[in-house]
């Protein structure tokens, strides 16, 4: 490290480095005030920063599956909804107290913002025949509830049997069971602020909350798609509240046990804060707003601006340690981790930016937040921790020169001597573990994207165990021609549909309009069951329609179902619990019915959760160019910055298998996975790779410098690099282990994958690309010129 | 019953109604006596006024539906109407359709109420029977329209109280705004605020507030013609939901009045023999 066989290359931009370090000092005042400066002027965007309320943030808007759902709900109504579900403890909702709480809160439901609609048993359009007289009331009519002595044993029994009988409403509006109860209430959401979906959310737990003090025995939860987008939000903000103070804790642990020095401690955390600091605000400035993958974007930062930090901070403290004084201990850290420090940053860089490939928007954020976050990083090393040093008192204990990497030495003489068999049982456990990875399915139930510290989580389980399932398929059926969905041919293929639709194990529930045509008939025929059948001629049905049509009230049409000149109906299958997979599978199933049955109405069936199971196998087509472009970049820099073809193509192996490695484990002890796993080889790459960088340059630099032979030079290599290896992947590791806490699973998958990917990188360089460097790099041909020696090592 | 919302936005209404009132007071030199309330409900009873006597009329109407993606669907009806002089009973009317194809013939009578639900009887020909649909409701979508049968037919002034809000241009013309609360409970309303011009008390614009008073439809009315140098009556009707962003368009075409029809042309018992 004294630089005793510098070559003219190195030498001028040792030159350089040298000349700016002593600028840097010399004009340190004026760095730190500039660099404060920048770093406020770009935070103060951070107040433009908000939190995407919006589910559909996660579909870029040229993805197919939501375009699909987009023309439907432009056909129809655009829905989201909330659903209130209702559960009294004395096991029944047919009670007169429990109507009446249910008809006083389905009243109230109408004034929620943006709210269009609202359907409950209580007004349930409950339509049926005294001779030749309709009557169309609400199933439990404000009479009824008022007079309160009205609702007698036989009529509660009469309204039981009506609710539990209709397929309107069992299974979706009401439990069979008869325990379990909801409110549905269907919103028109404008679209022009992100704050409409917390109005509506924050209104609806006012009314929840008066309603449960009025009603202490009814168990209330809150679910629904507007519940869905607030949850978005509210995890993004926890994730920010949590994540962030623990990434700033394990920093400081780590910095106090690993530098054990406190100016040290206070320069790297003002370093990581106002680089973390500067590309939040910079993405406010943007205008991106954040998601639950980008909020933790400041986290990931915080990990990966402390690498660069280190790096600088372990060499200057080791100069210092030798004896020389603090001035020239900063000149000789930035000379030799310039480099370095800029070309784990650029290929950390590419890594991030390559997920701007994603079909995703939120991880594009993430990836453009996180390489500002790593430029800032790179640029606040280079410039403020200088700067700051320059300006603080400093210590650093003395320290013998050498023997302090004595367990690295024994590693370095195991590896070398077992270097044959590490590389077999090497090759045998990534080929082992490669082989679990087809194990891997892919899951985005979009419920479970939420840990149960999000409410929206444990309501929505709540409701789908005790009420109907919250994952939607929708299907828009067109008829021939206008006015062809009351052709009784149309009808009947309608009617077979639904029937094969609840035929299916996944199906819990199906709307389909047909249900209403059997119901007028027998309506229209004196309320005889054996009328409850679809009318058999095409007028018949149209004009049932119409009347009917004409006595619903205000909010509760048919718009919802029918298109505008009655050409195509919308049937809506509600599903258990199930995963993407099986939902992939039922689509398939349902377009196969279709085209065999009814070919001429064959469509794709749409909607949020079809969205959400096609997500991850778009986001892993879409991101497999990316990652492989960064790879390709990833792997030039290293080709340049090493000046050897050989040792610098080799590393792909040691970038490359970590990820194997990690997905293999993955799917050995986990299985499932949704969205995030899209990104994270991406991601991973850029990190992996200094691991790889410090330990080649290392042993290149003893191959050309020194003369060593490749032995030795892995022996030297241990030598220098082993430890601060271990640090430094002891700290991201931590740093992405931390993810596992976010209140958005996506990005514990991340975290826990890319911890996995570390631990498997730090293990491949160790292990691996020891004895693959012996088996390339014979004794002999050494023959890289002086000149072509890197510059980038330390 | 619940304590709505509502009677919170009334109360705030009320106030600034007041407030504008009070100000005015200041400007406007004639100081009247009359309140908000009096005027509006006197501009209502002058539009009422100038409309009795026409005893019965007839028209065809062409009703356009569109959605937001512009696709479009037409429906055309007869519709027949017989003057009821006494105040506190609606008027009686009867439409007839005849296009689609598959609601050709179908039939709807209906006798307004005031403040209860209306009589009403549909004639279904391809059931060949007549049922009497006894419903709360006014405020469905007419035919899948974005109007609601309460918007469409006879705006009977005790239907409403009235607020007259302020006097400003509309167009080329002068109008009366005025706010009325429906006084039907089972209106999708809370409140309609309507433009009339001071020309000659035409409705010319009705903006429609939902239940949680946020603004729902406007209807707008153009092509006013006079008939028996009398009876204004506007040829399109345009109605926009601002919430889905459907609109609506009625087209009234041959207006005809005094017809000669009585109540026997209104009674249940003859839908069947219609055509």
């Amino acid at each position: 490290m004294t630089g005793s066989h510098q070559t003219p290359g190195m030498q001028l931009v040792d030159a350089w480095v040298i000349a700016y370090a002593r600028w840097v000092i010399r004009w340190r005042w004026a760095v730190l005030l500039a660099c404060v400066l920048a770093a406020v002027a770009l935070a103060g965007g951070g107040r433009f920063l908000g939190f995407s309320t919006d589910y559909r943030v996660f579909f870029s808007e040229d993805n197919p599956q939501l375009r699909a759902f987009e023309s439907l709900q432009q056909v129809y109504t655009k829905d989201d909804n909330i659903l209130i579900v209702l559960q009294p403890a004395e096991g029944d909702v047919f009670t007169p107290k429990t109507l009446a709480a249910l008809r006083q809160l389905t009243e109230a439901s109408w004034q929620l913002p943006f709210s269009r609609r609202v359907d409950s048993l209580t007004n349930f359009q409950h339509s049926y025949a005294e001779g030749d007289d309709l009557t169309v009331e609400d199933l439990v009519p404000a009479r009824l509830v008022e007079a309160g002595a009205a609702l007698t044993p036989e009529r509660l029994e009469a309204i039981r049997a009506v609710a539990l009988a209709e397929p309107l409403l069992r299974d979706r509006i009401v439990a069979p069971d008869g325990r379990t109860t909801g409110v549905n209430v269907t919103l028109t959401l404008p679209g022009e602020s992100e704050d409409e979906v917390l109005e509506a959310m924050a209104a609806t737990r006012e009314l929840v909350a008066a309603f449960e003090a009025d009603h202490p025995e009814i168990k209330v939860a809150v679910t629904g798609l507007v519940a869905l987008d607030a949850a978005f939000s509210e995890a993004s903000l926890a994730d920010l509240k949590t994540l962030v103070p623990a990434m700033y804790g394990i920093i400081i642990a780590g910095l106090l046990i690993f530098l054990r020095s406190l100016a040290g401690t206070v320069a790297t955390l003002l370093v990581v804060g106002l680089s973390a600091a500067s590309a939040m605000g910079l993405a406010g400035w943007l205008g991106i707003l954040l998601t639950p993958p980008s909020a933790i974007a400041p986290t990931i930062i915080l990990t990966l601006a402390v690498a660069d930090s280190i790096h600088l901070l372990v060499t200057l403290l080791h100069a210092m340690g030798q004896g020389a004084d603090k001035r020239a201990a900063i000149v000789e850290s930035l000379r030799v981790n310039f480099s370095p420090v800029f070309l784990t940053s650029l290929t950390t860089a590419i890594g991030f930016l390559s997920l701007n490939f994603s079909d995703a928007p939120p991880f594009r954020d993430l990836g453009n937040m996180t390489a500002m976050g790593v430029t800032a990083a790179w640029i606040y090393s280079a410039t403020f921790l200088p700067a700051f040093l320059a300006v603080v008192p400093l210590k650093a204990r003395q320290r013998p020169a050498e023997g302090r990497n004595d367990a690295m030495e024994r590693l370095g003489e195991f590896v070398l001597f077992h270097r044959r068999k590490l590389l077999w049982i090497m090759l045998a456990l990534v080929v082992g573990l490669g082989a679990w990875i087809p194990r891997i399915e892919l899951n985005d139930q979009f419920v479970n994207y939420f840990e149960p510290s999000i409410p929206f989580r444990v309501d929505t389980d709540f409701a789908m165990e005790n009420l109907s399932g919250i994952y939607q398929l929708e299907f828009s059926l067109p008829a021939a021609e206008t006015g062809g969905i009351s052709e009784p041919d149309y009808l009947q293929k309608v009617d077979a549909f639904s029937a094969w639709l609840r035929a299916r194990p996944e199906v819990v529930h199906v709307q389909s309009i047909t249900d209403i045509f059997r119901r007028l008939n027998k309506n229209m025929h004196g309320d005889e069951e054996a009328w409850y059948r679809l009318p058999e001629e095409r007028e018949l049905a149209a004009q049932y329609l119409l009347l009917f049509e004409m006595s619903l009230p205000y909010g509760l049409d048919l718009n919802n179902q029918i298109n505008v000149d009655k050409s195509s109906l919308r049937v809506i299958a509600t599903l258990r619990n199930i995963t993407t997979r099986q939902a992939r599978q039922l689509k398939v199933a349902a377009e196969g019915w279709l085209a065999t049955n009814m070919p001429a109405s064959a469509s794709e069936p749409t909607g949020p959760f079809v969205m959400f199971a096609y997500i991850s196998e778009r986001n892993i087509q879409s991101m497999l160019f990316g990652t492989g472009l960064a790879l390709v970049l990833i792997s030039l820099s290293l080709i340049l910055a090493l000046r050897s073809l050989k040792v610098g193509g080799l590393s792909i192996i040691p970038n490359v298998i970590p990820a194997v490695m990690a997905f293999g484990l993955w799917g050995l002890l986990v299985g499932e996975i949704g969205l995030a796993s899209s990104v994270v080889v991406a991601t991973s790459l850029g990190i992996i790779v200094d691991d790889t960088v410090h330990f080649l340059s290392k042993y290149l630099r003893a191959r050309r410098e020194r003369g060593a032979s490749p032995e030795d030079a892995v022996r030297y290599a241990f030598a220098t690099v082993g430890r601060a290896l271990w640090v430094t992947s002891a700290v991201l590791v931590a740093g992405f282990a931390t993810l596992s806490l976010s209140a958005f699973e996506g990005n514990g998958s991340l975290g826990m994958l890319t911890a996995i990917a570390l631990v498997a990188a730090l293990i491949a360089d160790f292990l691996l690309l020891p004895p693959l460097l012996l088996a390339i790099d014979k004794e002999q041909d050494h023959a890289d010129a002086p000149d072509e020696l890197p510059q980038v090592v330390d | 019953m619940l304590t709505r919302p509502t009677s919170f936005h009334r109360w705030w209404t009320d106030w600034r109604v007041l407030a504008v009132a009070f100000l005015s007071f200041g400007v406007v030199d004639g100081v009247q006596a009359e309140t908000p309330e009096e005027k509006g409900r006197a501009i209502a009873e002058e539009m009422d006024r100038r409309d009795l006597g026409f005893e019965d009329s007839y028209v065809e109407l062409k009703m356009v539906l569109s959605n937001k993606q512009g696709e479009s669907s037409t429906r055309e009806l007869r519709l027949q109407t017989l003057e009821v002089p006494a105040r506190e009973t609606g008027d009686k009317s009867l439409i007839v359709f005849d296009h689609p194809r598959d609601i050709e013939g179908t039939a709807f009578l209906s006798f307004t109420k005031i403040l209860d639900p209306d009589d009403q009887w549909l004639y279904l020909p391809a059931l060949k029977r007549v049922k009497r649909i006894s419903s709360a409701n006014k405020s469905g979508p007419f035919v899948g329209s974005e109007f609601a049968y309460e918007d469409m037919l006879s705006q009977e002034v005790d239907k409403y109280d009235y607020r007259w809000l302020r006097d400003e241009d509309c167009g080329p013309l002068s109008c009366f705004v005025v706010e009325r609360y429906p006084l039907y409970e089972n209106s999708g309303y809370t409140r309609q605020v309507v433009w009339i011009d001071q020309d000659e008390y035409r409705a010319q614009r009705v903006d429609f507030y939902d239940r949680k008073d946020s603004l729902l439809k406007t209807l707008t009315f153009g092509g006013y013609k006079q008939y028996l140098d009398q009876y204004w009556r506007a040829d399109d009707w345009y109605m926009e939901n601002h919430q889905t962003g459907k609109t609506t368009r009625l087209t009234f075409d041959n207006w005809e009045f005094r017809t000669g029809l009585d109540e026997n042309d209104f009674d249940p018992n003859r839908l069947k023999r219609l055509r």
